[in-house]
């Protein structure tokens, strides 16, 4: 059981000044082994404390990063999934998901985590899935109104990955599951 | 008894010695031995002594050990409190202050403010709802403090913070701080360094607390009491602090800014004009790190007011989106100063956008000129350069706004800048995302398929050349990655429908990939191999789905 925390566009202090109260005491260090983020951190007290929780933490760019060298995608293995990052402004039409599957089939991967829009979705098709973690702090976004703060926690176990999503809606943090199965016989995932 | 006949005695011997060293361990003896309900009884005598000691006498230190108790006193118990008021003991202490500090001349400023905290502290614990009391220690204060130079004592400077952060940290508002008539005037004699140690304080505080602070009248006395963070102090940059306290102090200005709120659309558009006009006061240095956050918060409020129709008759309603998008423009104009053009960019985009959904053509309009303009003359950097084209097709697709001259001209400068990025791969990437300006899938949306296949086909040619550049420059083709891209791209529109993407066209761009991957010259590249072929995975999956869509992939033949 391997837990991998997925999240981004925090936009902080551009668009919030802090996580909410509620994640930050669920987000407690040596619990999670990896952190993916889509990226819009955006400085560098952001990064320091998404380290804090895990050092195995893997960042995207975003195009309000205070740090321009964050690669524009990253590819990692995390037990027998190949999960791609990349914060997902360089993709248009944004949020698009086609768009966004021929990015995973670029990178040739089973899961690809993409923000930008900061709107939650885990999208399953026939080359594996796309997760979007949303927004964890709710930030502002000329493409999703009303943003509720949410972030991703993926168990990978296997051949299995299951997907929790972890929503504050109205002050209360709802968490949601999709599981997801990879065959080893064909690429994709189901 | 005590108060009647031992204590008079006592204080008498006390007195009379006028042995300073005996005086001094004497009335400490006083104060720890006898009982704390004793001293509040017999406040006003035992108060009456201390003028009438040794001047050597270190009278503060004594003074603020009996506060202290009393404090403590106070502290433990809420019944205990009416006997407070009864003697009057704030009265008499504070008075009796007043005259130590008037007696000992010598006395150096840290001794007198030493004492005021003491007192502080003991009118927080007594009297909190008594902001008056609280103000009026703070005025002794200011008192002792004017007519002198800035303090430059570090002992008395953090005993004055230490004052200042008293009422915070009692009251956990610093709306209640805020009351306080003489808290600002205190503030006012730190030093620049110590001021703005006490303004990180408060917005710690603020941020602790998630306090709101919700009307223009408070956020401007906020900001007052923050000056030294918001501008340079005297005029003079402050070039001894450190980039990275910099950057922290000035991300902590960007973050309270978030904290500055309130619901009704007028009120918040006149907390935006204050805040606005505190930190273009700023100057270059800090102008990135405040001028986001208040243009996202005025986009906020453009979203809130979107709905709302603005004329409502005989009403006066300064709050349009029309109104802060002028106050936005002006706002981000002012990062010219810096200079920060990608970022400037970003937000005339965002308020393009945000203009976009107002129905507001003109002003969408405006927007997107300044962000080309920006564009044009001061995004220099090739890195920069391709982000910023990407963000401007990116928000340009999603403007349903604008006529077809407007848009026309708009997809035409984008089309046109994105072919002539430095890079080949760059500017093939970007064409065929301008591909994109041409069909939108909404109902109303735009869907030019002629236009589409000339963006890929310019995109195709750019390949091309790309491929020969390699060809001549390392003597082996690149790679094969930009044409599956764009094979991808071909096949995201045929799916759509687009009539000029015909499955031969897909046919002939499958049959170029594999001769340019089998060609010798080409060189090996695993993941363009691994592209193309979960690319081919993709069509097989396509045509065997069935219905519609296999019916439109069965033409096209793989392997």
């Amino acid at each position: 059981m391997v837990l991998v925390l997925a999240l981004g566009d925090l936009h902080i202090p551009h668009r919030a000044a802090d996580l909410p109260a509620k994640f930050k005491s669920m987000l407690v260090p040596g619990k999670i082994q990896h952190i993916i983020c889509t990226g819009n951190l955006c400085i560098k007290e952001i990064h320091d404390y998404l380290k804090s929780l895990c050092p195995d933490l893997h960042v995207s760019r975003g195009e309000y990063d205070e740090d321009s060298h964050y690669p524009e995608t990253k590819t990692l293995t995390i037990g027998q999934f190949k999960l791609g990052l990349c914060h997902g402004h360089q993709i248009v039409p944004w949020g698009d998901l086609d768009s966004l599957a021929m990015l995973q089939r670029q990178l040739d991967v089973d899961i690809l985590v993409t923000g930008h829009t900061h709107q939650f979705k885990a999208y399953k098709h026939e080359g594996g899935v796309v997760i979007n973690p949303g927004s964890a702090t709710g930030a502002h976004s000329s493409i999703t109104y009303d943003a509720n703060p949410s972030f991703v926690l993926m168990d990978i176990d296997a051949l299995r990955v299951v997907v929790y999503v972890y929503e504050l809606i109205d002050g209360e943090v709802k968490v949601d599951k999709i599981d997801f199965k990879k065959t080893t016989t064909t690429h994709a995932c189901h | 008894m005590y108060k009647e006949t031992v204590l008079p005695r006592i204080l008498e011997q006390v007195v009379n010695c006028k042995d300073d060293i005996a005086q001094h361990y004497l009335m400490d003896c006083i104060i720890q031995v006898f009982p704390d309900e004793y001293h509040l009884q017999t406040l006003e005598t035992l108060l009456s002594a201390f003028p009438q000691l040794q001047p050597t006498v270190d009278i503060k230190t004594v003074l603020s050990q009996l506060m202290d108790r009393l404090s403590n006193y106070a502290a433990s118990s809420a019944e205990v409190l009416p006997e407070f008021l009864q003697v009057e003991a704030f009265a008499k202490l504070s008075s009796a202050i007043g005259k130590v500090i008037e007696a000992q001349v010598d006395m150096p400023i840290v001794g007198a403010i030493t004492l005021y905290v003491s007192l502080l502290t003991f009118t927080l614990r007594v009297h909190p709802d008594r902001l008056d009391y609280v103000d009026q220690v703070l005025g002794a204060c200011v008192k002792k403090l004017s007519g002198k130079a800035k303090l430059e004592d570090s002992k008395a400077t953090k005993q004055i913070v230490a004052l200042l952060s008293a009422p915070l940290e009692k009251y956990n508002d610093i709306v209640t701080a805020l009351k306080l008539s003489n808290y600002p005037r205190v503030m006012d004699h730190l030093d620049n360094g110590t001021n703005k140690v006490m303004a990180v304080v408060i917005i710690q505080s603020i941020m602790k607390n998630s306090t709101c602070i919700s009307t223009a009248d408070k956020v401007e006395a906020l900001f007052e009491l923050i000056k030294g963070l918001i501008k340079d102090m005297d005029g003079t940059p402050d070039d001894e602090l450190d980039e990275e306290d910099f950057k922290e102090e000035q991300n902590s200005v960007a973050r309270l800014i978030h904290m500055l709120y309130n619901d009704d659309p007028e009120e918040m558009l006149k907390i935006i004009c204050t805040v606005r006009k505190h930190i273009l006061l700023g100057g270059p240095k800090r102008l990135p790190f405040t001028v986001p956050p208040l243009v996202f918060s005025s986009l906020k409020l453009v979203r809130r007011l979107q709905g709302q129709d603005g004329d409502v008759i005989g009403e006066e309603v300064p709050a349009t989106p029309k109104k802060i998008f002028q106050i936005l423009h002006q706002t981000i104009e002012a990062l010219s100063l810096v200079p920060s053009p990608e970022l400037a960019l970003r937000l005339y985009l965002q308020c393009a956008e945000a203009a976009n959904d107002c129905d507001l053509e003109p002003v969408a309009y405006e927007f997107f000129t300044q962000a080309f303009i920006l564009y044009e003359e001061e995004v220099a950097d090739s890195k920069a350069q391709v982000t910023a084209i990407h963000l401007i097709i990116g928000t340009l697709q999603r403007m349903n706004i604008f006529g077809v001259e407007n848009r026309d001209t708009l997809t035409h400068k984008a089309t046109g800048y994105s072919a002539k990025l430095l890079k080949k791969p760059d500017q093939c990437r970007a064409v065929y995302a301008c591909s994109h300006l041409f069909w939108v899938d909404d109902q109303d949306g735009i869907k030019d398929g002629e236009r589409v296949l000339l963006c890929l086909k310019r995109a195709l040619r750019i390949a091309n050349a790309a491929q020969q550049m390699a060809n001549v420059t390392r003597g082996s083709s690149g790679s094969v990655t930009l044409f599956i891209e764009i094979l991808n791209k071909y096949l995201y529109f045929f799916e759509k429908g687009n009539p000029q993407i015909t499955s031969s066209v897909i046919q002939g761009l499958i049959e170029l990939i594999n001769t340019e991957m089998q060609s010798d010259n080409t060189t090996s590249d695993p993941s363009a191999d691994a592209f193309f072929a979960s690319t081919l995975r993709y069509i097989q999956f396509q045509k065997q789905k069935g219905g519609a869509m296999g019916e439109k992939y069965e033409p096209i033949k793989i392997n």
